[in-house]
This record gives C-alpha cells, structure tokens and sequence, in this order.
C-alpha cells in the first residue's frame, strides 16, 4: 500500500513538473490567490469562468489549473478576513474573529505569518490523507453494483443537502431541482426527449456552464451589485519582514495548528461537511479546551492558527470522496467533476488506476501548488494588500464580459448565454426567497447517473425496490440516509441545526 | 419584518411545488411505466412528488425554523444595467461582432453602479475590449469576428 503509494506519487511528479502542466498549475493557484484576495469574487464562479478556456487543453492539465483556483483561494481569502475584516470566503469568515484584532494590535502581519504556517502544515496533512485514503476507498468501491452506487449518491446527495449552511428541507429541494434540471435533453435509455418544449438547443442538455455561472456568477453580481463599498487600505502597510512570528507565537500556535488540521481532514471525510464546517468546528474546539477563553475575539492566536489549519486541510481532503468515489461533497467538487466528464473522462473508483495521470498528477500539483502559494504570498505580501482595494465597479462589468464569452465559447451557442441570463435572475429570486443554490450544482452533475444507476438497479431486480436493502453494503448506505433524515427532525424538533450553529452573519 | 419576509418559506414553499407540480404533468406524458419496465416519465415523475412534499414542508415550518432570510432587496438600477449588459452582448456579438460586443456589455455593465461616470465607464469598456479581443479572437480563437463586415 505504502510502497505503491510512492510510486504513484513519483509518476506523479514527472506530470506535474511537465512545463505545460506546470505552467497551468501556476496560472490556477495564482488566479486562485487573486480571486481570494478581490472582494466580491466567489470560486464557484472564477472556476465556471475559467472551465470554458480549458476545453481545448489536455485533461491533466485542465484539472491542475481549476484545483488550483481551489485551494489558491484560501490563501487570498484568509488576507481578506485578517486584514479588511472582510469574509469574502465563507471558510475564512472565523478568520476574522481574532485576526482583524490582532491587525488593530499592529500584529496582522504575524497573524498572517501563522496563516501561512497552518496553510502548509493543513494542506501537507490532507494531501498525505489523499494519497493513503483515495487508492484505498477506491478499491473497496470496485465491487460496487448499480444498487450500491446509488445508494451511496442518493447518501451524498443528502448529506450534501442538510449539512451544509441553511435549511435542509430547502436544500433538499435544491437537490431535486438540480436533478430536474440534469434530465432536460434526450432520455439515453428511450431516446426519448424530456423537458426540451421543441427547442432544438437543449436537446443535448443544458451546459453545466451555464447553469453554474447563472447561478453562482450572474446571481451574485445581482446580489451585490452597488452593495460592497470600495475598502481603504492605505493604513494597511505590510511587508516581508512583518510575517515573521516570534519564537513564543510558535510555541503558542503549533499545537491549535495539529488540532485544526485533524479537524480539517476528519470533516472532508463526511460529504457536506467542507471547509467552512471545519473552520468552525476547529475556532469552537480551541475556544473550549482553551484555559483562557476571554481572550477569543480580541486576538488570540491560537483563533487564527486552529481555522486556518482546518480550513486547508479540509480543501485538500474535499478531494478524496470526489477522485476515489466520483462523488463530490459540495458545489466546488462538483463542478471540477462536471470538468472531467466535459474532457469524457468518467469518474468513479476506476478512476485512480485507469487514469494515474490525473490522479496522482493532480497530488503532485498540489504540493507543487502549494510551495508556490507561500512563495507568493511570503515576499508579495504587499502586492495582494494593495489588491484588496480593487473597486468592485470595476470587477463585475468586465466579469460579466468574461461570463458571456465563456459560455459562448463552449459551444459557439448564443443559446446558453440566454439560458445563463435566465438561470442568474432565477438564482436571484432563489436568493430572495432564502435558497442556498449550491446544491443544485449537485444535483446537476450526478442527476444523470443517479437516474441511470438506479433504473438499472430495479431493473435487475425484477421491479423489486427492496435490492437497495437486500445488500448488505448497499443497507449501510441506505440506513446512513435514513439517520441523517432523522438526525435532522430530531434538531428541527429540538429547534437547533446540526452539526454546528453558525453565525449567520459571517455569510453576509 | 415586511410582509415578504414575513411570508418568504411561503413562497419559496409554492415555487417548489409549482416546479414539482409541472414536472409531473410533463414527466407524466412521457410514460411513467412499471417498476420492472420504466418508462422516460418515472424519475421525473418522482422527482415532482419530491419536490410538492418539500414544497409542502416549507410553507408549513415556523419562519424561524426554516432559519431563513434571504438577501436584501435587489437594487433595480445594478439589476438593470446586468441584465441590460448580457443583453446587449447576446444581440450584438454574431451581428456587430467581438468589439462593439464586448464594449456594450461592459459599458452597460458598469453604469449599473451608482455615482460611475461615462467617462469612467467608457475608459473601463475600451480597455476590456481591447483585452478581450486580443485574449479571445487572436489567442482563444473564439468565433466572432471582430467588427462584422470591416474587420473578420
């Protein structure tokens, strides 16, 4: 297991260090760090923005790049919310209790320093995770049968849906209704065509493109179009030398640092539960073992080091279920699966053996991606500062360019700009009526094989619905999903929302 | 609390259902079938009834349980100006080409922010143009031309 692991790992390397593959690896995590870095700008929708312009790259390479734009972003992110205390990125809104007080103590830049710290030790922990954990799940994945795999999606589907920040009834619809969406086009089984209303255009489906950039980029400019003022950062002066903590901040900083990174790489493991969970649950985790609690909220190290740790190592572990399973645990996973399947790769536990290229290329592009974020952000600090004054005025009307051109380029059809314009005011009015979309991206993606692995299923069994609880593997998953629902009635009852509460505010 | 907020799970209840609801008459005409012989109909179909039960579930859970509030009120001109701005890309790209495409949408686009001045917007759009065109019909081969009829 070990043995293969290293050599996996050192094909790995000579993919990655390819200078075309490299190139994209850089041109990802440095987009990634500005995207983090500029108000206003979601990942979601950087990496749908990005997606159309890989199509004519090669595989690897396509997939180096848009993971890059991944985990790039949590770098960027965590300079937004210490410095400007600003979340702009969901698992760093927590960033922001301690580090924006340790900036008005004069110390971001030492809060910074342990970011990055906790950044290569979080990311290092999860990418180890991946290269033990995904081979091994994905092994066990290969006696799967219809009943299983669907099973197991309808698990994530669900965990994905309730776990995540909002109601879980609405999410479950979100759910639904990005199934709904994936069956638009001609029905593989009959030929038949379903939901087209005779236009010739969606016979092939609606473009995941289109979808996700309505709802994640066209909705969002709507949502904070003249809503995010411009941020002052002339008092902000940082420079190389301001990151550097001293040897007491370490010694306070290391263990929360180990602690978050568990944290982190536990809750990747649980579909639903990505990073912004996990930052939680680390800062809650310090915050109570802590001797001194009061000290939370007005700039305690150890609330900067613990979610930050968790953070990354929670991205790099987002990976596994995603690349052993071909079943993602959010929207971001989702749409880099979406990505694969564009380059008609299928994802699913063959995965790793039949495309070691991507897989293990994809593990040492992320130690390659990461080296080069501190590199960029350690000397460059001062240049991402002066980013964080970008005006928003400017950002959106040349994204808005950026999403039209994109969406065109993809199939050369002035129809999926249209359907994009329509998805963004419908994720607007889902917005307003208190919807979370991301779930939909879900949906979306595995609609498909969900409906494909669950006619197939019942089919073999002759008609019979009880195949899913016949299997012994196939009844885990099933009875998992039957908890889940449970455990959320028992909260909703109970008038709480499992697993964590978050503070709303940190998503505004 | 206005009166929207107020009955906000409501609607957002109804929007489920009514999706739910035209799923299954849709779903409905392409043949439902039997379990051991499904026809195109079957998962939509139960996908519908899905979407009416969860539809039924908002509008009946306390506002405070749904632990919902949605986003401020849209702001009408920035709503405008982007949807305006997609328009305007959408008409003009294969009939003006690349450039006056480009130019509209992010001139459009831009105004949409309260306080921005033409000039501001103008200088924003020309630039994007020129950057778009450079990066999408020189380097990405993007199949526009770039001002229809003088330059292909």
């Amino acid at each position: 297991m070990i043995e293969s692991g290293f050599v996996g790992l050192l094909h790995g390397f000579t993919v990655a260090l390819e200078p075309h593959n490299l190139m994209w690896c850089f041109v990802g995590v440095l987009v990634g760090n500005m995207v983090g870095v500029l108000p206003g700008m979601g990942v979601l929708s950087s990496i749908s923005i990005l997606l159309p312009l890989t199509f004519s790259m090669q595989p690897v390479a396509a997939l180096l790049m848009l993971s890059g734009i991944y985990y790039g972003a949590q770098y960027g992110g965590a300079i937004c919310s210490i410095l400007l205390n600003l979340p702009c990125h969901p698992p760093h809104a927590v960033t922001c209790l301690d580090g924006f007080p340790m900036t008005k103590q004069g110390r971001g830049g030492v809060a910074l320093g342990i970011t990055m710290l906790a950044a290569v030790i979080g990311a290092a922990f999860g990418i180890v995770q991946m290269i033990f954990m995904a081979p091994y799940i994905a092994k066990i994945a290969f006696s799967f049968g219809p009943q299983e795999i669907c099973s197991l999606m309808l698990l994530g589907l669900l965990a994905g849906a309730t776990l995540a920040k909002g109601s879980a009834v609405k999410g479950i619809a979100m759910t639904l209704l990005g199934i709904l969406l994936s069956l638009i086009g001609t029905d593989v089984n009959t030929g038949n065509e379903r939901f087209t209303f005779g236009q010739l255009e969606l016979s092939d489906g609606l473009e995941l493109v289109a979808v996700s950039l309505g709802l994640f980029g066209i909705a969002e400019f709507l949502k904070s179009v003249n809503a995010i003022n411009p941020e002052d950062t002339t008092s902000v002066k940082l420079g190389f030398r301001d990151l550097r903590p001293s040897r007491a901040d370490l010694r306070q900083a290391l263990p929360p640092v180990l602690r978050g990174t568990l944290i982190g790489s536990l809750c990747s493991l649980i579909p639903g539960t990505g990073p912004t969970i996990a930052s939680f649950i680390a800062y809650a985790t310090e915050k109570k073992i802590s001797k001194t609690p009061e000290r939370f909220g007005h700039g305690a190290i150890e609330g900067v080091a613990a979610p930050e740790a968790s953070t990354h190592s929670a991205v790099q572990g987002d990976f596994i279920p995603t690349m052993s399973l071909g079943i993602p645990g959010d929207a971001v996973m989702a749409l880099l699966l979406g990505a694969l399947m564009i380059h008609g790769i299928q994802p699913g536990p063959r995965l790793i053996v039949e495309q070691p290229d991507i897989f293990w290329g994809l593990i040492a592009s992320f130690w390659i991606g990461n080296l080069i974020l501190v590199f960029l952000n350690v000397p460059m600090i001062g240049l991402w500062v002066k980013l964080l004054s970008v005006p928003y005025r400017y950002l959106y009307p040349t994204a808005l360019f950026f999403v039209c051109v994109g969406v065109f380029a993809t199939r050369n059809e002035m129809f999926d700009v249209a359907a994009t314009l329509v998805f963004g005011a419908f994720g607007f009015l889902l917005l307003q009526l208190g919807f979370e979309p991301a779930p939909i991206l879900l949906g979306f993606v595995l609609g498909p094989r969900l409906e494909e692995n669950f006619r197939r299923s019942v089919l073999l069994a002759r008609g019979s619905l009880a195949t899913f609880i016949d299997r012994p593997i196939s009844a885990v998953f099933v009875g998992m999903c039957a908890l889940l629902i449970l455990g959320q009635i028992y909260a909703a009852w109970r008038g709480k929302k499992v697993p964590v509460t978050i503070p709303e505010t940190a998503f505004d | 609390m206005t009166g929207f907020d107020r009955h906000r799970d409501h609607y957002a209840g109804l929007l489920i259902a009514v999706i739910g609801a035209g799923a299954i008459y849709e779903g409905s005409q392409y043949g439902i079938g039997t379990l051991t012989n499904m026809g195109s109909g079957f998962f939509p179909v139960m996908l519908g009834v899905g979407m009416i039960l969860m539809g039924a579930l908002m509008a009946a859970m306390r506002p405070a349980m749904a632990g919902s509030h949605g986003v401020h009120a849209p702001n009408w001109r920035g709503a405008a100006a982007i949807v305006l701005a997609v328009s305007s890309f959408i008409l003009l790209a294969n009939r003006a080409g690349l450039a006056p495409a480009t130019f509209c949408c992010v001139f459009v686009g831009a105004l949409g922010t309260k306080g921005t001045r033409l000039t501001e917007a103008a200088i924003l759009a020309i630039g994007v143009t020129v950057f778009g065109v450079i990066l999408f019909h020189y380097g990405l081969q993007v199949q526009f031309p770039i001002l229809r009829g003088v330059l292909q």
